[in-house]
C-alpha cells in the first residue's frame, strides 16, 4: 500500500464523507489553477470545514510523509496550486464565513474561502472596504491573497495584502494550530508568511485590517499618440508629489482587443491610453485632479475625459480590466506576463520589449499598472502554427530578463508558483536563495507543504535527510524542468 | 591563574590575531561599550559587506559572540545579551547608496543615520515616512527595533516601507531579499523577519525603502481631554473614545493622531496631523470635531514624535532624568476603541501600587508608550517572579519617597499586561533595569513562539547573534 493510500484510509476516518474525494473524474476538475498550462490530477482532494480539519488533515499528512497543496478559489496566474499526483489537494471553498466585523476597531475576521469582495460588500454599509483589490476580486479568496500576497490596481497608494492583514491562524506543515500576530514581538512572522505562496502553512483565519471609503474618487482617460507620452504624463505626475489611487496604461494593441471584446470606446487614434484615479478627502482630490489635468495635457494627451459619475467611472475601468481575456479576441492563444521594473527604466523595458516584437515576429499587447512599474505583457501567439508557441515563450521569458536586467523583479503580483521557480536563480544568488531556504526549513523541515514550488531546487532541511520522495509530475511529464 | 584562565587567555588571543588578519579596524572595547552591562572585548568597525562577513567567518571559527550595533541609541532596550565577544558597529557603513527620486525608492547602508538619510531625501522634495522617536537612530537599528512613531497611522512602519535588504548571516553569508521594486512578490521576504529581530539572525548591511514625497502642507489640531478617570467614571473615556473614533475615522484622513498623558494628574492632549494638499481645509474639519476650544498649530507640539519621559517622582515637581540605569519604557498594543478604558486602568495600577507613569503614542493605530522610573533600588531588590500575582494587594509594594521600586513596577507591569492581553492586546517591556524584567517578564504573550525559536536556529544554529537579546531567549 503506497504512503497515500495508508493516508487516504486514515482521512476517511477523520473526515465527513462528503468532505473526501477520490473520485478520478471529480479529482480531474482540480487539475489546474488560472494558469492552465500546467495540469496535474490531485491524488486525493479534501474539503474541510474547520482549522481542526485542516489541522487534522496536515497532521497526517505529516505522519504518512505525503506532500499537500492548498487551493482556494483557483484564480492564481502562477500555478501556485498546481496539485501533486502523490500527494493531497487541501480546498478551502468550505471554509467561507464572516466570523467577526469589528466597525468601531476596522477590523474583520474571516476564513480562508472567503471571497475579497465578499469582506468588502459586508461592510460596505458602513462606509467601510478592504483595499486590496486583486482583478479577480469577485472569485479569488482571501487565503489565496494571503497566500500570493495579492496586490491590485490600487496598490500604489494603499500597498498590498501584507500591508492589510493583521493577523492570520495557520496550520503548520506539522499541523498545528498558532497564530501569527502583527502585535507580537520578535520576528514578523506574519509577514515572511503572507506571500510564501502556501509553502509554510495553510491560513484558516485571517483578521484584515478595514479602512474607510474614501470622501471622493475621481476617475480620468488620457488619450495618447504613442507609450512615450503617456509615460512622460506618468513621470510628471510623480514628480508633482501627487500619489494616484491607480494608474494604469494601455497600448494600441491592447486598446485594439479590448474595443474587440468590450467596446470600450476609447478615443480614436490613440496609440496608448492611461487611466488615472485620484481618491481621498475632497478638497484634496479637487485640486490635485486639475493638476494630473493639466499634467497630461502637457504631455502630449489630446483628449482628456472625466468620469462624472460611477457608471461613467466604470466604463473608463471597463477596458482595462478586461484586457487579460480581451486579447482571446485577437489571438487564437496568449500568454499573461507579469514583471516589474523601477519605473524610471519603463521607457527603456518597453523599446526593449518592440526589439523582441520584431526579432521573433511576436505580438505583444502591453497593459501596466504604470505607477510601480509593474508590467503585464500579453504575448499573442497561434497555437495552430508550428513553432509559435515556443517562439511566444522565449518572448515572455526574455521579457523577464529585461526586468532583472533593469533591476527589477519576475513577479509583481502573480507569484512564482511552478511557473517562475527557474527565473528565481537569474534574480537571486544561490546564497540569497539558501538563505531564504532557512525560512522554509524552520516552518516545514520536511518539505511537505506545496513543494516544488518557488524554489527551483528544494534544498533539504538538516534533520531530515532524504525527504524527496520520486521525482515531480511535471518533471516526469516533461511539463517543467528542475535545477 | 588557573588552567582555565589560560585556556580562555589562548582562545582569546587566537581570535584577537584573527580578528586583526581580517585587516578590519578592531579596538579593544571599554566600559561604555557594554550592551546592558555585558562588556564586549572587541569592538570591530567594518566598512564594506564583505568586512562584515569576513568578521563573522572570525567569529563562526572561533565562536565569538556578535551585537551589531549602529546609534547605539537602543542597546539599552530589549534583553542585554548572555555573552557578547564582539561588538559590530555599523557606524562606518553611512552611506547612501541609491536614491532614484523618479522611482521613490531608496537604498541606504544599516550606519547612516535617519537624520542624514532626511536630509539627503529633502533635497529631492521626498522623504521616508516613519519619525522614529529616538535622534540618532540608524537604518539598522530601525529595522531591528521596527520602532515606528506618530505617522504609522497612515504608513504603516519600518515592515510596511522596507522593500529590500541585505545582510550578513553569523555564518559571513551575504544575502540579499526583495529588490528595488515596490511591487514584488519573489521568494520570502526575510527583510521582515529582520524587522524587530534585535540583531538575532544576522547583521543588516544596507536596506531599501519606498520613498513618499514630502508634503506641502502640515497642519497639527490639538485638543485637551480630562484624563480618563479612575472606576466608575465612564464619561471622560468615553468622551476620549468618541474624539478618538471620529477623528481617526475622519475623511479628512489624518495622517497621526497621537495622545499625550505626561503627568498622571493632568490633562491628555490629543494631537492630530493633515498632510498634503489642502490640510488647512482638512484640519478645519477636524476642529470641527474636536470642538470650539482645539487649536489649529503651524507646527507640532513640542513632545511630538518624542518618547514619553517618567514624570516626577512627586506630584508638582519637575520631571528629573535619573538616566537610562532605572527607567521603565512600556509599549501597549492594542485595538484602538480599547485606549480609553486601558488609559483609566493605567490610572487605577498606578493609584494602586504608587507608580507615577507617562504616556504618549499613536492612539488611532492603538499603540502606546509607557515610561516610569522603577526606583534606584531597582538593581538590587531581591524577590521572586512578582509577575505572576497581579492584582493582589499591592500596599507592601508601595515605593516611598524615591518612587516606585522594583516589586511595584513589575506588578504595574502585570497588571497592565493582563489587562492588555484579555482583549487580544499585548504589553512589551521594551526597556528596564533587569530586576523589573525579570520579574515581569519581557515580551508578554507571543504565539508563535515555536516558530520563532525554529527560525533563529535555521539562522543562527551556534546561537551567537546577540544571544538573548529577543523573545524566547532568542
Amino acid at each position: 500500500m503506497s504512503a497515500l493510500e495508508s493516508l487516504t484510509a486514515r482521512l476517511r476516518d477523520a473526515l465527513p464523507p462528503d468532505a473526501l474525494i477520490t473520485d478520478p473524474v471529480r479529482l480531474r476538475t482540480y487539475e489546474c489553477d488560472g494558469l492552465t498550462v500546467h495540469r496535474a490530477t490531485p491524488g486525493v482532494v479534501v474539503l474541510p470545514d474547520s482549522a481542526e480539519q485542516v489541522a487534522a488533515v496536515v497532521g497526517l499528512c505529516a505522519e504518512h510523509g505525503v506532500p499537500f497543496v492548498a487551493r482556494g478559489s483557483g484564480t492564481g496566474l502562477s500555478g501556485g496550486a498546481l496539485p501533486r499526483t502523490d500527494g493531497v489537494l487541501i480546498v478551502t471553498s468550505r471554509m467561507r464565513r464572516i466570523l467577526e466585523v469589528d466597525v468601531p476597531g476596522r477590523r474583520a475576521v474571516v476564513e480562508p474561502g472567503v471571497t475579497n469582495l465578499a469582506i468588502t460588500e459586508a461592510v460596505r454599509d458602513q462606509g467601510l472596504y478592504y483595499a486590496p483589490d486583486p482583478s479577480s476580486q469577485q472569485i479569488c479568496s482571501i487565503g489565496g491573497n494571503v497566500a500570493e500576497n495579492s496586490g491590485g490596481a490600487h496598490c500604489l497608494k494603499y500597498g498590498f495584502t501584507v500591508n492589510h492583514v493583521l493577523a492570520v491562524e495557520i496550520v503548520t506543515p506539522d499541523g498545528e494550530i498558532v497564530e501569527l500576530s502583527e502585535q507580537d514581538a520578535g520576528y514578523d512572522l506574519l509577514g515572511a508568511f503572507i506571500g510564501s505562496e502556501g509553502t509554510l502553512g495553510i491560513a484558516t483565519k485571517i483578521t484584515v485590517r478595514l479602512s474607510r471609503a474614501p470622501e471622493a474618487v475621481t476617475t480620468l482617460l488620457a488619450a495618447f499618440t504613442g507609450i512615450e507620452a503617456g509615460g512622460r504624463a506618468v513621470s510628471a505626475v510623480i514628480a508633482a508629489g501627487v500619489v494616484p489611487a491607480a494608474i494604469e496604461m494601455m497600448d494600441a494593441l491592447a486598446i485594439e482587443a479590448a474595443e474587440a471584446a468590450v467596446r470600450c470606446e476609447y478615443p480614436e487614434g490613440a496609440g496608448a491610453v492611461l487611466v488615472v484615479e485620484l481618491d481621498g478627502p475632497k478638497a484634496a482630490v479637487d485640486r490635485e485632479f486639475a493638476e494630473v489635468e493639466r499634467l497630461c495635457r502637457e504631455s502630449g494627451a489630446f483628449e482628456i475625459r472625466i468620469a462624472a459619475s460611477a457608471e461613467e467611472r466604470a466604463a473608463i475601468w471597463k477596458g482595462r480590466k478586461s484586457a487579460f481575456a480581451a486579447v482571446g479576441r485577437i489571438s487564437p492563444a496568449y500568454i499573461v506576463q507579469d514583471g516589474v521594473v523601477p519605473r524610471t527604466a519603463l521607457p527603456g523595458v518597453l523599446a526593449g520589449i518592440d526589439r523582441l516584437q520584431e526579432e521573433y515576429g511576436i505580438r505583444v499587447a502591453n497593459v501596466f499598472h504604470a505607477g510601480d512599474g509593474n508590467l503585464h505583457p500579453l504575448v499573442l501567439f497561434d497555437d495552430a502554427v508550428p513553432g509559435e508557441e515556443e517562439r511566444a515563450e522565449a518572448v515572455s521569458g526574455l521579457i523577464l530578463d529585461l526586468c532583472i536586467e533593469h533591476g527589477g523583479s519576475i513577479t509583481g503580483e502573480h507569484g512564482v508558483g511552478v511557473d517562475k521557480s527557474r527565473y528565481m536563480p537569474r534574480m537571486f544568488s544561490a546564497d540569497d536563495l539558501d538563505a531564504m531556504q532557512l525560512v522554509r526549513c524552520a516552518f516545514d523541515p520536511r518539505g511537505l507543504s506545496n513543494p516544488g514550488k518557488v524554489f527551483p531546487t528544494p534544498r533539504l532541511c538538516g534533520e531530515v535527510p532524504g525527504v524527496r520522495r520520486g521525482v515531480h509530475p511535471l518533471v516526469e511529464a516533461g511539463l517543467a524542468e528542475q535545477f | 591563574m588557573g588552567t582555565r584562565a589560560v585556556e580562555d587567555a589562548g582562545r582569546d588571543e587566537r581570535a584577537g590575531k584573527a580578528l586583526a588578519a581580517t585587516g578590519v579596524t578592531v579596538r579593544p572595547a571599554v566600559p561604555g561599550d557594554a550592551v546592558g552591562r555585558v562588556r564586549p572585548r572587541w569592538v570591530v568597525l567594518p566598512e564594506t559587506a564583505g568586512e562584515i562577513a569576513a568578521v563573522m567567518r572570525v567569529s563562526a571559527e572561533h565562536d565569538l559572540a556578535v551585537v551589531p550595533a549602529g546609534g547605539g541609541t537602543k542597546l539599552h532596550w530589549g534583553a542585554p545579551p548572555s555573552r557578547c565577544d564582539i561588538l559590530l558597529d555599523t557606524c562606518c557603513l553611512n552611506a547612501v547608496i541609491e536614491h532614484v527620486a523618479g522611482d521613490l525608492v531608496v537604498r541606504a547602508q544599516a550606519g547612516l543615520t535617519l537624520e542624514a538619510l532626511r536630509e539627503a531625501l529633502a533635497a529631492a522634495g521626498q522623504e521616508l515616512a516613519l519619525d522614529v522617536p529616538v535622534p540618532g537612530t540608524t537604518v539598522g537599528g530601525l529595522v531591528a527595533t521596527a520602532l515606528a512613531g506618530p505617522r504609522r497611522f497612515r504608513y504603516g512602519t519600518a515592515r510596511d516601507l522596507l522593500i529590500g535588504i541585505t545582510v550578513v548571516l553569523p555564518d559571513g553569508t551575504v544575502a540579499r531579499s526583495g529588490g528595488k521594486v515596490v511591487k514584488n512578490v519573489a521568494g520570502y521576504d526575510v527583510g521582515k523577519l529582520f524587522t524587530g529581530s534585535y540583531g538575532t539572525l544576522g547583521v543588516v548591511v544596507d536596506a531599501t525603502f519606498r520613498l513618499h514625497p514630502l508634503p506641502a502642507d502640515r497642519a497639527w489640531v490639538t485638543a485637551g481631554f480630562e484624563p480618563p478617570g479612575p472606576l466608575g467614571d465612564a464619561d471622560r473615556a468615553a468622551g476620549l473614545g468618541a474624539a478618538l473614533a471620529a477623528v481617526s475615522g475622519s475623511q479628512a484622513e489624518p495622517s497621526a493622531v497621537e495622545l499625550d498623558w505626561p503627568d498622571p494628574d493632568g490633562p491628555c492632549v490629543m494631537a492630530v496631523l493633515l498632510e498634503g494638499t489642502a490640510a488647512d481645509t482638512r484640519a478645519a474639519a477636524v476642529r470641527g470635531l474636536l470642538g470650539p476650544d482645539s487649536d489649529l498649530r503651524p507646527t507640532p507640539p513640542p513632545w511630538w514624535g518624542r518618547l514619553p519621559e517618567p514624570p516626577a517622582a512627586q506630584k508638582g515637581e519637575a520631571p528629573e532624568s535619573r538616566g537610562r540605569e532605572d527607567e521603565v519604557l512600556l509599549e501597549l498594543r492594542i485595538t484602538p476603541p480599547r485606549v480609553p478604558g486601558v488609559l483609566a486602568e493605567v490610572r487605577r495600577a498606578a493609584g494602586d501600587l504608587g507608580v507615577r507613569a507617562a504616556v504618549r503614542g499613536a492612539a488611532a493605530s492603538g499603540v502606546l508608550h509607557i515610561a516610569l522610573h522603577a526606583g534606584t533600588d531597582a538593581g538590587t531588590v531581591p524577590g521572586t517572579d512578582a509577575g505572576t500575582d497581579a492584582g493582589t494587594d499591592a500596599g507592601t509594594d508601595r515605593g516611598t519617597d524615591g518612587g516606585t521600586d522594583a516589586g511595584a513596577a513589575a506588578r504595574f507591569v502585570a497588571r497592565l499586561r493582563a489587562e492588555a492581553e484579555d482583549g487580544g492586546g499585548r504589553l512589551l517591556v521594551v526597556a528596564a533595569p533587569e530586576e523589573v524584567a525579570r520579574r515581569a517578564g519581557r515580551w508578554g504573550r507571543v504565539g508563535a513562539l515555536t516558530l520563532m525559536r525554529r527560525i533563529k536556529e535555521r539562522f543562527d544554529p551556534d546561537g551567537r547573534m546577540s544571544p538573548g537579546r529577543s523573545v524566547g531567549g532568542t
